[in-house]
């Protein structure tokens, strides 16, 4: 039996708004980062789902575009992390609070 | 694909492929003879605005319509390439000065103009996030480039996470339109939405998303809460680049998926631009009065710019106005473009190492001491107020009176009453440099008084002759495909 396409839609919908909540509530930078990482595997289920539903490639290449974008994000996000915590032995969200105004 | 589609995308090509080429090459260069990798890296920007101009009046599609270089698409690259070139001009004493000299800064910076020009040849919405992140990726390691200092880290951080987050609603946008429509390609997505299969509140839902997305990189109000400290952490260079290209990037992927993808949206959107462009005007000019950095001054003013933009786009579903709107905004991008490039290179000028002369008070007698400089700031101040005869005067006359062909005469007024308010921080900083005594030190740095002095001549002088500029930008916008 056939999942039907709102059981997919429905349930991306669900892991990009519980993205959106980790990123706007939590406050350890590796946290939220992998929220975002949410937001951005929810809009591929999304992707994925609506290409085996009109039958197109079209999603599914953009699926492997997003994970190549999301693995350099990683490279570069992951190299800020360890260089901030370097300096400020933290990467608590809270602390960084150098610039006011 | 064929060697026609390589053809037409061949500024992109040539400036990824130096970029890359720099990166190694400079591993080769010893320390004595660096100054080599700024020249390689102005030798490509040249050799790509050449190519990029070269193709103005001929517009064409590649890769079955993926991307078009049209004239809308040349103009824009101009732009970007000139503040690139600008921002090796910039960067080339002061990261020495800093203590910052190393080389990937230009690479990085080709990579992100590669991205920005690449936002404006896109035609389809795997284009256009590909060539968000590509110009987006960069900025976020070049903001971060003083490694030692915290601000520097923090205004990275800051940018990264907020940049993804930006990105997740435009990819996540992108998804609902393809599952509302079952394309990507832009004018597909416009053709499919007549059609009763689409699913429309899942189209407005995405295409709310995508503005959201886009809102973030051009620092609109409510989405530029980045901005400000990223402006203050970022290297002088960097934040000076940022604030032109990153911003310009955004207005350009606007306008191309807007005016492509969703003009039956207009109705529905125009009141939700309507509201982001006066919230823009009225929270960046005001906030701007209280800074008392010059950086965090220069970042609510560019918010201010942001809403003067915004207000022009608001009519673009109205086909009568649709081609004065984006000459207008393309008009105004590129007055903008020479005025903040030559406030930075003062800016730059004035600042000391380890964030110091950054303060208003550190302008305090610039005008005497350094009669150049002092005018050439005062010549943007102005206008970036939108006075006369500058080039800002006009870019904000032609954004005002397409505001008002489009018959939105508050929105107008709220601009006006803004661009008041606007006009009490901007004379502070002029005040403050010819009224106050001081003794400033400005760096000995022949490139910044160059880049200052260039585009205070080239905003006065241009504003003597705004139609022929204004018939460029029409020309570009004729073109388009």
């Amino acid at each position: 039996m056939m999942m039907p396409l709102a059981y997919y839609v429905g349930l991306s919908a669900i892991m990009f708004v519980l993205g959106i909540i980790g990123v706007l509530v939590r406050r350890n930078a590796l946290v939220v980062f992998m929220s975002l990482e949410l937001m951005f595997n929810a809009a591929n289920l999304l992707f994925v789902a609506f290409s085996a539903y009109f039958q197109l490639l079209t999603g599914q290449i953009f699926v492997f575009f997003v994970m190549t974008v999301a693995a350099a994000e990683v490279a570069v996000g992951l190299a800020l992390m360890v260089e901030i915590f370097r300096t400020k032995h933290s990467i608590d969200l809270d602390q960084m609070s150098e610039m006011k105004g | 694909m064929t060697a026609m589609d390589w053809l037409v995308i061949l500024p992109v090509l040539v400036l990824s492929g130096w970029a890359l080429t720099v990166l190694l090459v400079d591993l080769w260069i010893p320390a004595k003879y660096k100054f080599i990798t700024p020249l390689l890296t102005v030798l490509g920007l040249v050799v790509t605005l050449g190519l990029s101009l070269s193709k103005f009046g001929n517009p064409q599609s590649a890769f079955n319509g993926m991307v078009v270089v049209d004239g809308f698409a040349i103009f824009l690259d101009f732009i970007f390439l000139v503040s690139g070139l600008g921002a090796v001009a910039l960067a080339y004493r002061y990261l020495r000065r800093m203590g910052i000299e190393r080389c990937e800064y230009y690479s990085l910076l080709m990579f992100s103009i590669s991205g920005m020009m690449l936002m404006t040849y896109a035609n389809d919405l795997i284009m256009v996030f590909l060539a968000l992140e590509l110009l987006s990726i960069p900025l976020y390691v070049l903001a971060g480039f003083v490694r030692m200092e915290v601000r520097s880290e923090e205004a990275a951080l800051k940018y990264f996470l907020l940049g993804a987050f930006s990105s997740g609603f435009v990819l996540y946008g992108i998804g609902l339109i393809f599952g509302a429509t079952s394309h990507t390609e832009l004018p597909a997505v416009a053709a499919a939405v007549g059609k009763s299969s689409a699913n429309l509140p899942m189209f407005i839902v995405g295409a709310a998303l995508l503005l959201v997305g886009f809102g973030f990189k051009q620092a609109a109000v409510p989405f530029h809460m980045w901005s400000p400290d990223v402006y203050q952490g970022a290297p002088s260079s960097v934040t000076a680049f940022m604030s032109i290209g990153a911003k310009a990037a955004g207005f350009a992927a606007l306008m191309r998926v807007f005016v492509a993808a969703f003009p039956s949206l207009s109705a529905d959107m125009s009141w939700v631009l309507w509201a982001l462009s006066a919230l823009t005007m009225i929270a960046g000019n005001v906030i701007a009065i209280a800074q008392t950095n010059i950086k965090r001054l220069l970042a609510y003013s560019s918010i201010a710019q942001t809403g003067y933009l915004l207000m022009a786009f608001v009519p673009y579903g109205n086909n009568q106005v649709l081609g004065d709107t984006v000459a207008a905004m393309l008009f105004y991008l590129l007055a903008y473009m020479l005025t903040t490039l030559g406030a930075w290179a003062v800016i730059i000028a004035v600042e000391k190492n380890g964030g110091e002369g950054l303060e208003l008070k550190d302008y305090a007698g610039l005008g005497r001491r350094h009669p150049l400089l002092g005018a050439a700031m005062t010549i943007f101040m102005v206008s970036l107020i939108g006075v006369p005869p500058t080039l800002g005067f006009w870019g904000k006359f032609y954004l005002f009176r397409t505001a008002l062909e489009g018959g939105f005469v508050w929105l107008a007024l709220i601009g006006l009453l803004t661009s008041l308010v606007s006009a009490y921080y901007y004379l502070r900083v002029v005040v403050i440099m010819y009224m106050q005594a001081g003794e400033p030190e400005t760096a000995d740095d022949l490139w910044l008084r160059l880049v200052a002095l260039t585009c205070a001549a080239a905003v006065v002088l241009l504003a003597f002759m705004p139609g022929s500029v204004l018939s460029l930008a029409v020309r570009a916008v004729l073109q388009i495909l």
